[in-house]
């Protein structure tokens, strides 16, 4: 809908995809590293994909509106302010714990253990912080992360807090597919970045815009 | 029975045997208003508190002050009227736990407050509320009799 649309997804050009997709792929790099060194396994990630999304298809890609998901946020400081979000279905929380403490949380959990809640946690942080040293090398900025906050509920009621941070400004969040392979078991999720204005255009910028 | 579904930043209105649901309020608000006279329901899924503060206020439904205006002309279209109009809410809530006070950690917060003051603004009383906590809602409301369901993760359906 052009009504709904707004300069401020236009001034990403097809460049600065490339760019960012960049970003995604030494983001992913560093994120395997750190993952494998955790668990000590071999860990591999394709090239994620990159995209500006609507919040609606960003909740359709984790199972629709109502699925149970686990968003690990994290909010910006420093240079960029904003806040980072990563997103997974249950079942890939859950796979991630087995993995790294040896067995599963009960099937259809919703409350995880401390134990397990800090396991979570502390993989989506490691991921997330994969990609902002990757964004903060390329635009030259210092980006201090809070710590991790965790909360299980709805795609769509979690979604709401990177959604109207961005809603200021555009109806779309920055999307990074990621995908982790763990010798042939795979998890799948995302991450949404969701800078404020003045911090879109720190990014423009570093990314060699204007 | 017809169910329509209003999407995030969205808004709708029905006549009776109608149902209209939102799915998953965070911090977000569901507005939900009623005509019990006319059998008129209206719900909109309101973002934000305030679209004057804000340049991308195009989207009316986003807004709790424009999408208001949105929904009572929405339901005098099907007969509705705005002196018979009762409103209920939902939402709000804060889904992650920080401790931070900056202003838009506090949306959810923001969201009722506003809600609140343009209900009042035009007159509409407000009957119900379950607002606040951390965990997300799914909302009903059916415009045969103005009831308001209220659906949460492991939580036993409530009726406002």
């Amino acid at each position: 809908m052009s009504a709904k649309s707004t300069s401020v997804e236009n001034l990403f050009s097809d460049m600065h995809l490339d760019i960012l997709k960049e970003l995604g792929s030494m983001g992913t790099a560093h994120a395997a590293t750190a993952l494998s060194k955790m668990v000590n396994k071999k860990v591999t990630m394709p090239v994620p994909r990159v995209a500006w999304m609507d919040f609606q298809d960003v909740a359709n890609f984790v199972g629709g509106p109502e699925n149970i998901i686990v968003g690990i946020l994290v909010s910006l400081s420093g240079n960029i302010q904003g806040m980072m979000m990563s997103l997974m279905e249950l079942e890939s929380a859950h796979r991630i714990v087995e993995l790294v403490i040896g067995t599963p949380p009960p099937e259809d959990t919703l409350q995880f253990g401390e134990m397990e809640r800090s396991v979570v946690e502390e993989v989506g942080n490691i991921m997330l912080s994969s990609y902002l040293s990757s964004l903060a090398g390329l635009t030259n900025s210092q980006i201090k992360p809070s710590i991790p906050y965790m909360c299980v509920d709805m795609a769509n009621a979690i979604l709401s807090v990177p959604a109207s941070e961005f809603g200021r400004m555009a109806d779309k969040m920055l999307f990074i597919e990621s995908k982790i392979d763990v010798e042939n078991i795979q998890f799948s999720g995302c991450f949404v970045l969701v800078p404020n204005l003045h911090s879109f255009f720190r990014i423009l910028r570093g990314l060699g815009a204007e | 029975m017809s169910v329509i579904i209003v999407g995030m930043a969205d808004l709708n209105a029905c006549k009776s045997p109608g149902v209209l649901k939102t799915l998953g309020l965070g911090s977000c608000v569901g507005i939900a208003l009623y005509d019990p006279v006319a059998k008129v329901a209206g719900l909109a899924h309101i973002m934000l508190p305030d679209s004057k503060a804000i340049s991308n206020n195009q989207n009316h439904a986003k807004f709790a002050d424009t999408a208001l205006i949105k929904l009572i002309e929405a339901m005098q279209k099907l007969g509705a009227k705005k002196i018979s109009m009762k409103a209920k809410i939902a939402g709000g809530a804060q889904m992650f736990a920080f401790n931070a006070t900056s202003e838009s950690l506090r949306v959810g917060d923001r969201n009722v407050e506003a809600s609140k003051k343009v209900l009042r603004e035009a007159g509409i009383k407000l009957i119900a509320e379950e607002t606040g906590a951390n965990f997300g809602r799914t909302v009903e409301l059916y415009a045969d009799d103005g009831r308001f369901l209220i659906k949460a993760i492991g939580q036993a359906v409530r009726t406002l």
